[in-house]
This record gives C-alpha cells, sequence and structure tokens, in this order.
C-alpha cells in the first residue's frame, strides 16, 4: 500500500501491480488500486501535437 | 475523527459524571432530565428566558413581518473537518431565516439522544452549538430532550426552529427572477459535502477540505443594503449548486444559463469529487449563497459580498433567460452546453 | 489536477476540432466503447461541437448495464440474507433486478454496504468475523485487478467469511460480437483506454483487420476523446483499418504484465450474459477452481430466481449502438432515472442516463439564446 495524492486528496492505495513505481511519479487509480503508470514524457508530446495544429482562427473563411 | 472534542476547558459537574453515557432515564423526565438541562444545556447557552424553565418561551413581539422555519439535522459523522452537527443546526437554520431576508432572532433546539451516546460528546456539540449561536448573535431560548433506545439512531439528531423580522420593503422569493438577470455565487461550491465524505467511514480519505459552514444573515444584511431590490437569495444546502438553481428556474418559471468555469471550486474539492465521480453541482453547501440580482445592481451587490470575509470568491456565474423556462443549462468550457438536472437523492460513489 | 486539466484545453480543444472538420468529408458512425467516455462525451457537451457528418453511438462499456439480470437478482437474494453484509460499488444501487434494487433491500433491512474498493470490503470482512461479507465484483478489465487482488489476499490470509460475486466483463468479445452483428452501422471504435492500460491493444490488431474497422485505444479527457474521433475520422478517409494508440501516456501494446498474471491465476474465461445483448463467448472472468470457496455464487446458492426484464426497455438496441437512447419510446416517459426500466438508465455512464441528465432531449438551441454569463457590465 502507498499514499496517492489525488491532487489534494489523499488515498491509501495498493500499488502492487505497479513494481518499482518511485514517489512522485503519476499512476492511474482504479478501485483502490494503481493499475497503469503515466508516463509524463509521451503526455508533452501528445500536448505539443496538439498544439502544432492549426487553429480555427488560421482557417479560410 | 480529524477534529475530535476538545473537553479539558469543559468542566462536567457532578453527579453527570456519574453517568458518562445518556441513559433513557435522561430523557424521562425526572431527575437525570433535569440534571442534563441544569448542568449541560443552560450553563452553554446561558439564555435569561431558556432558563427560566418554563413550558413555552414568552418573548416581547418585534415589529414588521415575522420570518418562521425549522429544519431537521442528521449528518453522520456528528464530527467531520470545519464543523459538527452543533454549527449545522445553528447556522442551517440562520440561514433559512436568513434567506427570506429575515434578521434571525431566536431558535429552538430539540434533541433526540440514542442511549449509550457519550455525554462527553453530546457537551461538545451543545458547546459548538452555543458558540455558533453567539457567533450569529441569536438567542436559544426553548429546548427539548428524548432518549431513544440503544441501535436506534446515530447518537444524536436536532432539531432547530427559528424566528426572524423581516425589514419593510424586503421581499425576495424562490419565484422572483426575472430574465435578464444576473445570478451570483459568494464562494466555492461542494467543500461541506466533500468534507463529511472524507470522514465517511468506507470511503475516508486525507484532505484539507473543510466544511462552510457558516451564518449568511450579515452577508445578507449587506447585500439589502445595497438595495432591497434583490429577487432571489437561497443557500444551496442539500442537491447543491444544481437544486438551487433548478428550484429558482422552475419557481419563477425563467431559464438559468449557467458558465461552468466561472463556479468557483477549490482544488481539493474537485479532485475528491473526480475521485468518487460525484458532480459538484450536486455537492452540498452550508455557508454559500445565490443572489439573484437585477443587472444594474450586479456590480455593486458583488463588490459587496466580495469585500465580505465570507464571499471573498464571489462571482457572477450566469444570467437568467425568458429561454427554455424551468430548466437550467450550462455552458461547458469546451463551448458545449448541457442541461444541469436536479440530483437523484443521496450521492452515491461511482466507482467502476 | 497535473496531466489531466491540460487534456480539458478549450483552445487545443478548438485546433483538434478544426482538424476533424479539416478531414472528415462524409458521414461516419464511430462508437466510443466505454461508459467513462460516454459520459465525458455529454459532460463536456463533444458531441454538440462535432461536424454533422461524425456520428458517435455510445457502446456497451458500461459495467452496471450489462451486469446480468439473474446476477443482480443474485445479488438481491444474498443481500437480503441474514448475517450477510453485502459490499458494492455505489454504482450498483439503484441498479434495477426483477423488481426491485439493492437500495430497496437495504431499506428492508438488509445490512448493503456501499465501499469504495474491494479491500474495504475485505478490510469489512476481518473486522466482522461473526458475519458473512460478500462484495459484489462487478466491471471490466479495469476492476478485475482490484477483486482478483483481493480475493488471492484473502486465501492468503484464510478470511473464510468473505466471497465475492464475480461478474466481470471483457472488452474485445463485446466488439467483436458487435462488429459481427449482421444490424451493426458501427464503422470505427474508439477503445477503452484504461481497459487497454491493464490488458494492453494486442489482442485488437485481429478484430480491425477481420472487421475492418479502425480501433483507436482513446483516453477520457475531452483532448483524448477528440484525438481518439480525428484519429479515427482519418483512417476512414483513408479507407485504412488498423489500431491506433492515441492514450501513449497510458497504455502500451503489452499493459500492465502483473496485473494480467493475477488475473490469470484467480479467474478463468466464461461465456457471459450481457444484459440487453445476450451471450457472448468467453467475455466474461468467472473464479477458477482453487478460488471456489470464495465464490458467492457457490457459497450462496439461490434457487426460484426467474429474471423478467420489462418488454419496453430497448437498451440492447442503445448498448449496441442500434439506437441512441431518445429513439427508444420509453425514454424519458416510463423510463427515467427516477423509475428506470434498464440499466442503462440508472448509472451516469450508461447512456440514456446520460442523455437525460444532460438534456439531450430537449431541443434547447442553445447556441444561440445562451446569453453571455459575464455580463458586459462587470
Amino acid at each position: 500500500m502507498g499514499k496517492v495524492d489525488f491532487g489534494g486528496v489523499v488515498k491509501d492505495v495498493c500499488l502492487a501491480y505497479l513494481p518499482g513505481i518511485a514517489v512522485g511519479e503519476y499512476a492511474v487509480v482504479h478501485a483502490g488500486f494503481a493499475i497503469s503508470r503515466l508516463d509524463e514524457a509521451a503526455a508533452l508530446e501528445t500536448l505539443r501535437t496538439f498544439a502544432a495544429m492549426e487553429s480555427p482562427n488560421e482557417e479560410p473563411l | 475523527m480529524p477534529n475530535p472534542p476538545h473537553f479539558e476547558n469543559w468542566t462536567c459537574p457532578l453527579p453527570l459524571r456519574d453517568y458518562p453515557t445518556i441513559t433513557l432515564a435522561h430523557g424521562g423526565g425526572g431527575r437525570l432530565s433535569a440534571e442534563l438541562i441544569e448542568h449541560l444545556f443552560l450553563p452553554a447557552f446561558a439564555d435569561t428566558t431558556l432558563s427560566r424553565l418554563t413550558d413555552a418561551a414568552v418573548l416581547p413581539s418585534p415589529s414588521g413581518r415575522l420570518a418562521f422555519t425549522t429544519d431537521s439535522f442528521v449528518v453522520r459523522p456528528l464530527f467531520f473537518p470545519g464543523g459538527s452537527i452543533g454549527e449545522l443546526a445553528v447556522n442551517g437554520t440562520v440561514n433559512d431565516l436568513a434567506m427570506s431576508g429575515a434578521e434571525p432572532m431566536y431558535l429552538t433546539a430539540a434533541f433526540v439522544l440514542e442511549e449509550g451516546f457519550a455525554i462527553t460528546e453530546l457537551a461538545e456539540v451543545v458547546r459548538r452549538m452555543a458558540n455558533a449561536a453567539r457567533a450569529a448573535s441569536v438567542r436559544i431560548v426553548a429546548g427539548d430532550t428524548k432518549v431513544i433506545e440503544r441501535s436506534r439512531g446515530d447518537g444524536c439528531y436536532i432539531t432547530t426552529s427559528g424566528i426572524g423580522v423581516v425589514s419593510d420593503g424586503v421581499d425576495v422569493g424562490p419565484d422572483h427572477a426575472q430574465p435578464g438577470d444576473v445570478v451570483i455565487l459568494s464562494g466555492t461550491i461542494g467543500d461541506h459535502g466533500m468534507a463529511v465524505m472524507s470522514v465517511r467511514e468506507g470511503l475516508e480519505f486525507e484532505t484539507t477540505i473543510e466544511s462552510d459552514t457558516a451564518p449568511l444573515h450579515d452577508l445578507v444584511r449587506e447585500i439589502l443594503s445595497v438595495t432591497r431590490d434583490i429577487r432571489c437569495l437561497r443557500d444551496p444546502t442539500r442537491g447543491g449548486l444544481a437544486a438551487t438553481l433548478n428550484e429558482i428556474a422552475n419557481c419563477s418559471g425563467v431559464g438559468i444559463v449557467i458558465e461552468e468555469k466561472a463556479v468557483p471550486m477549490n482544488a481539493a474539492v474537485r479532485a475528491a469529487c473526480e475521485m468518487l465521480g460525484f458532480d459538484p453541482l450536486h455537492v452540498a453547501n452550508e455557508g454559500k449563497l445565490v443572489a439573484v440580482v437585477p443587472a444594474k445592481w450586479a456590480h455593486a451587490v458583488l463588490a459587496r459580498i466580495k469585500a465580505h470575509p465570507l464571499g471573498v470568491q464571489a462571482a457572477v456565474i450566469g444570467r437568467v433567460s425568458d429561454q427554455h423556462p424551468g430548466l437550467v443549462a450550462a455552458r461547458t468550457a469546451l463551448g458545449g452546453t448541457r442541461v444541469v438536472s436536479l440530483p437523484l437523492g443521496e450521492q452515491l460513489p461511482r466507482i467502476c | 489536477m497535473k496531466h489531466l486539466t491540460e487534456f480539458r484545453d478549450p483552445e487545443l480543444a478548438g485546433r483538434l476540432l478544426a482538424e476533424i472538420r479539416r478531414t472528415v468529408t462524409r458521414a461516419w458512425v464511430l462508437m466510443e466503447v466505454c461508459g467513462g467516455q460516454t459520459h465525458a462525451i455529454v459532460r463536456h457537451g463533444i458531441d454538440q461541437l462535432l461536424p454533422p457528418e461524425v456520428e458517435l453511438v455510445h457502446g456497451p462499456g458500461c459495467p452496471v448495464c450489462v451486469t446480468p439480470l439473474e446476477m443482480i437478482d443474485h445479488a438481491l437474494a444474498i443481500a437480503a440474507k441474514p448475517g450477510v453484509m453485502f459490499c458494492s460499488f455505489g454504482d450498483m444501487l439503484r441498479v434495477p433486478g426483477s423488481g426491485n434494487d439493492l437500495l430497496r433491500v437495504k431499506s428492508a433491512g438488509a445490512d448493503v454496504r456501499i465501499v469504495y474498493s474491494p479491500l474495504d470490503a475485505l478490510a469489512l470482512a476481518r473486522r466482522h468475523p461473526d458475519r458473512e461479507v460478500v462484495f459484489f465484483g462487478i466491471g471490466f478489465e479495469t476492476t478485475a485487478p482490484a477483486t482478483a487482488m483481493t480475493v488471492h489476499t484473502a486465501k492468503r490470509l484464510g478470511v473464510c467469511n468473505f466471497s465475492v460475486l464475480a461478474a466481470h466483463v471483457r472488452v474485445p468479445p463485446a466488439i467483436r460480437a458487435i462488429a459481427s452483428d449482421p444490424g451493426n452501422r458501427v464503422q470505427a471504435f474508439l477503445a477503452a483506454g484504461h481497459v487497454c492500460g491493464v490488458m494492453g491493444y494486442h489482442e485488437y490488431p485481429v478484430l480491425a483487420e477481420s472487421h475492418r474497422v479502425p480501433i483507436v485505444v482513446t483516453g477520457f479527457e475531452p483532448l483524448d476523446i477528440l484525438e481518439g474521433i480525428r484519429r479515427a475520422v482519418r483512417q476512414l478517409e483513408a479507407g485504412e483499418a488498423c489500431v491506433e494508440n492515441a492514450y501513449d501516456r497510458v497504455v502500451t501494446f503489452q499493459g500492465n504484465e502483473s496485473a494480467q498474471e493475477l488475473i490469470a491465476t484467480v479467474f478463468e474465461e466464461t461465456d457471459r450474459n450481457w444484459r440487453g445483448i445476450g451471450t457472448i463467448p468467453a467475455s466474461g472472468w468467472k473464479l477458477r477452481p482453487e478460488y471456489h470457496t470464495f465464490d458467492a455464487e457457490l457459497r450462496f446458492p439461490v434457487s426460484g430466481v426467474r429474471p423478467a426484464e420489462p418488454n419496453s426497455c430497448r437498451s440492447g438496441d442503445v448498448l449496441r449502438g442500434r439506437i441512441k437512447p431518445t429513439e427508444c419510446p420509453a425514454f424519458g416517459t416510463s423510463c427515467t432515472p427516477w423509475s428506470p426500466l434498464g440499466a442503462t438508465m440508472v448509472s451516469s455512464e450508461g447512456a440514456c442516463a446520460a442523455y437525460f441528465h444532460t438534456g439531450r432531449f430537449i431541443p434547447l438551441g442553445l447556441a444561440k439564446t445562451a446569453p453571455d454569463a459575464q455580463p458586459a457590465a462587470l
């Protein structure tokens, strides 16, 4: 078990399915269990891809 | 319990000490009842009228129109971050009076106690009630106590009734909203409901969220000092902001459109709601109000609310419309719209 | 919250929507499989912002909706037994069985508890050794790891008064069933991101190929859903049908192998009846024989349960994407969240309840009439 901070709310969560998860990492939690690790680099990369898309305002009318 | 009762300064006079818990005899009207009243209730509430122990409180008649209300308080657990059933029982009834535009004056308090309830806990509840009443400048002038058998209750239920006076020219009601009016909310939503949830058996989580329980009549006084031309005042308690707005829309036969991102909310409340699958618009508040005001007064009223300690985070959250009467709609941050529905009943955590 | 709020950014949503508008040239029908996605779509009004060519139909990924009626009736019968403490997620309490639900059984005297995690139910069992504690294990591959670990722990600790009514279901067989249905309208699937977080997506390429449907692994935030839609539409327009991962911050091809391992230790596949849809082969998980002492279905055999579904409920057609909730004659009339005929009207992840609560049945025309909530005077 470990403590997971849900943005200001802390709950005891079972971390057994994420061996090696370290303090400071992000995880998806479901029904009291951390089930997936969150890849921060991938998150940022996805946001960069979105930001590179043309804004609707730049569209020709 | 995050806020355990403090008994250091509470002296429990004999012979209450002989009875650490409530017994059926404490509600029997005999000697133990009398001792409970004399040693616990009277010193805490310290009211000359109450202390006379007459069958009814006899009070001078105030001039003007009376506002008269009653409410029962049932909460589990009895103590939660930021408050207890004691504060709720006073502030809840004070706020019901305030939302009618009344100055609260007198309260009565009736206790239903469960056999086995710790006297120290009762004393703490009563102490908190007394403090809340003093803070709100209302007098507790009459009371009653009954005891029910063990395991027939949650320790302590409280019913309070209140009387207040409505000044001339003040006429607020949920049926007064008109198209074009502006909807102001006095602060963040969901704090009370999520504070209680954080200590609910089986769902416990650590958080800094505290109940917002507070008496709102002073804030109402400030609002009415800007203009008496206030259409509706409502405290979004059970059912949350969604229930209050729906009530106004229904009673007034108007539509209401709110801007979701304008509704103030603590980050921790948002996180707790997401964790448990609650809609924050459905979560209870105990120290917030919704004011529907004519557009020309909106600026001045908002400024006055924000200047009050209980309204620092106040915001304009929406408008009254002549479209879709009876319905409340929310514009989402993305620019979509949805109907803000009435909650079904008690919110149930949605996990899977 | 970090890594959540960024994926709700309205400005980026505008860019994704513009990209979808630029990509789409004709009408397509997409299904979001997961009820969590359905909830987010109506909650944020995403369906109203999409170009008219993109039609979203809502899938069967709502656990309370598809839990079979006979299982709910069994749960109600167990919960009503004296000495039983019946633990469930809050989601299930209002789901109608044959004329009853857990809330009503509770009001009639049963000890029904709401828990956040199956571990909470196990803790109750250890605290109350004199009671029979039963956990209602519903949900997809996301919840199955929690149940598996709990049963495994109960066995390890020898908690004899604990058992699970296991009704877990799997997504890929449901996608196969929908895609192979002769009446199927769905041309692309948004697969459920968190399910794939656990299971990976190695089961999907064969589905995409054999049914010629694009499958995009999709998250739950507004930007995730828009990106899933964008990628599905791009594939459809290009005539492709492959598997893409649009949720790679959470999902890997292999998934969470330690969770898969314990699931395989505790559960075995079984044919499962999906409420409103029918039996789907190998779509459920039941406890393996080694764990039978923890199987509430075996511990509390119930006879005489005769499940009866109201005829007028068309939740099966809704769950398969054949009709929109509003096309069901009972919607909003004889069937409301206050008095639901089918499970899809109960959970806020059920398509019918999501439509009802967010007013999708009311022709609001709000886009035109919504006044600026920030009055110019302020």
